[in-house]
């Protein structure tokens, strides 16, 4: 299982950059879901998101799931190409499958590579 | 599927793993009084004597095959239907009213489903179709579901046509009544003779704004008229709505798609399609959209793939959608479809082939038009709209339709719908539908009682 140490997680398997402010789907997650289908981005640049409120639906061939923005700020860009490829979520969680970009973003409630690692491993048993 | 029926000793087994004596202990907490209420039934009757008695109920029946002439429409009609598709809806291999969730299993039925999803495609003009709902009104009622999934509860109006089918917006109140939309349009108290073309798509441009949803039109509408949508529907994408248009699918066989006209979802009633008039149904929904909406669609749907050897496959597809993983997140959680009356609908197309529904279509309006000629000749009848019209025209009459219709059906005629009933301000004002079943003998025939009422 791919967990860069850079990135920040949640407990809900949405990953956040604090270099680039992007934020994505974890590769645990995308493996669970297995193959997606289609992913539609309900926040738009502008627009004040919060931390824990959804921010895409994501649906693959066997389950259905929110996504939730990992920290409270304002949007920059979202990820209009994901409707069209939703596999990329599979394919490239981190890098093509990003979903919203933010401006800033506290990430003090967020867990550390080493902390999700853990957090993954206990659900895996 | 094999039956398995439990033997008593298996039924001992299970009560004693879940540690209950008998069968009776698992209803315990239902209240004695209310477990074995004392039934007040007739004597009970032998098989003969009961089958001797339903058959002389059934003798107070009249249907349109046999007894009575039919020109009563409003949503239900008339047609012919031809032998073969009963004889294919009978096959056990068919007869079931559910979509198969085991493909293994299951590759006739699915593939008959893929069938009716493509020629309903064709017919309405659009790209992607579901399995089926219930009927023509809940059919509706799923587009506003659509409509409001696809803006995520933000677009809180729903302008809807006065000329949609009564029963329809109510039904279509009925499903909405938790999703807090506003339904405007629909007046039926701004619906009157003299001012009869108000009631056009023209009196919903006005509504549609930036908070409207979904656009709702009937295609001809429930007045039998005809009128291009195209403009309407600009105007509503203009403002970021979407458009339904409830579509009668005999229509389809002569007119203009709603497809080309620019609609978003198009539904209707399938039970014109080869499925026979009956008090209650079953009828069939259909649903078609385009494919940016698919993923918003309620309803099964089958998908043509391939299997581990290459070779073609049908399997049910994009079930994320649906309530069973969605859960209270899906746009529906009505999943039911109509699986043997849109094989029905399937058989029928492709038995008539698009020249033979087209021959159907002309009929209709070739009869209708003859009729509408006929009786607006008659002294104190006269027609109220002069839009173009398919099979179906409202008639201004002499006496009350109630009146009008007792008469009738002394004739052996089944008249047209009363539509007092739900249009206040057109009392003594009959719709009346002609088919390719009426006969220009029967069509000169109701013109004469229609004459003698008058005069009556």
């Amino acid at each position: 299982m791919n967990i860069p140490a850079n990135l920040k997680y949640t407990k809900t398997d949405e990953w956040f950059d604090p270099a680039t402010h992007k934020s994505g789907l974890t590769d645990f997650a995308q493996s669970q879901l297995s193959d997606i289908v289609f992913v539609e981005i309900i926040v738009a640049a502008g627009e004040m998101v919060q931390a824990g409120k959804q921010m895409a639906s994501v649906e693959s061939v066997k389950a259905a799931a929110e996504t939730y923005a990992p920290v409270s700020a304002k949007v920059a860009v979202v990820n209009d190409g994901l409707a069209d490829n939703p596999e990329l979520l599979n394919s490239d969680p981190y890098g093509k499958g990003w979903m919203v970009q933010v401006e800033g973003g506290d990430v003090s409630g967020l867990m550390d590579a080493t902390a999700y690692t853990k957090f993954c491993e206990e659900r895996a048993h | 599927m094999t039956y398995i029926p439990h033997s008593p000793h298996e039924r001992d087994t299970m009560l004693e793993t879940i540690g209950v004596k008998s069968l009776e202990d698992l209803f315990k907490d239902v209240p004695k009084k209310h477990r074995f209420p004392t039934l007040r039934l007739p004597q009970a009757l032998t098989e003969m004597e009961a089958a001797a008695e339903l058959g002389e109920l059934s003798l107070g029946n009249e249907n349109v095959r046999t007894d009575l002439v039919c020109f009563l429409g409003a949503g239900a009609y008339n047609h012919y239907i031809p032998a073969a598709v009963d004889h294919i809806l009978q096959r056990s291999e068919f007869y079931t009213a559910y979509t198969p969730y085991q493909p293994e299993i299951s590759q006739g039925t699915l593939q008959s489903i893929f069938e009716y999803q493509s020629l309903i495609v064709a017919l309405t003009g659009m790209e992607v179709s579901n399995a089926s709902h219930y009927d023509g009104a809940t059919a509706v009622a799923e587009a506003v579901g659509l409509a409001n999934a696809q803006f995520h509860g933000k677009r809180k109006k729903v302008v809807i046509s006065p000329a949609i089918h009564p029963q329809y917006r109510l039904t279509l109140r009925t499903y909405v009544q938790d999703m807090q939309m506003e339904l405007v349009g629909d007046n039926p108290k701004v619906v009157n003779s003299e001012r009869f073309s108000e009631s056009g798509p023209e009196s919903l441009i006005p509504l549609i704004d930036g908070e409207t949803a979904l656009v709702v039109v009937q295609y001809p509408d429930f007045f039998g008229r005809i009128y291009d949508y195209a403009q309407l529907i600009e105007t509503a994408h203009k403002m970021g709505a979407l458009v339904c248009v409830a579509a009668n699918p005999i229509a389809l066989g002569l007119l203009k798609t709603p497809g080309e006209m620019g609609a978003d979802i198009v539904v209707g009633e399938g039970q014109p399609l080869g499925i026979p008039l009956s008090y209650g149904g079953p009828y069939l929904g259909f649903f078609a959209t385009r494919k940016q909406f698919i993923h918003k669609m309620a309803g099964r749907l089958v998908g043509e793939t391939v299997d581990t050897r290459g070779q073609r496959a049908y399997v049910l597809t994009l079930t994320a959608r649906e309530q069973h993983i969605k859960r209270e997140r899906a746009t529906s959680n009505i999943c039911t479809n109509e699986g043997l009356l849109a094989l029905a609908a399937a058989v029928y197309l492709s038995l008539l082939g698009p020249t033979g529904l087209r021959q159907v279509a002309d009929l209709c309006y070739s009869k209708a038009h003859y009729t509408a000629e006929k009786i607006s000749s008659l002294p104190g009848y006269s027609l109220c709209s002069d839009a173009p019209y398919f099979h179906e025209f409202p008639v201004c009459c002499p006496k009350p339709v109630a009146e009008i219709n007792a008469h009738l059906l002394e004739h052996g005629f089944l008249g047209g719908y009363d539509l007092g009933q739900d249009y206040p301000a057109l009392k003594n004002h009959m719709l009346l539908a002609v088919t390719e079943m009426n006969t220009s003998e029967e069509i000169d025939a109701l013109a004469e009682v229609l004459a003698e009422v008058a005069h009556a």
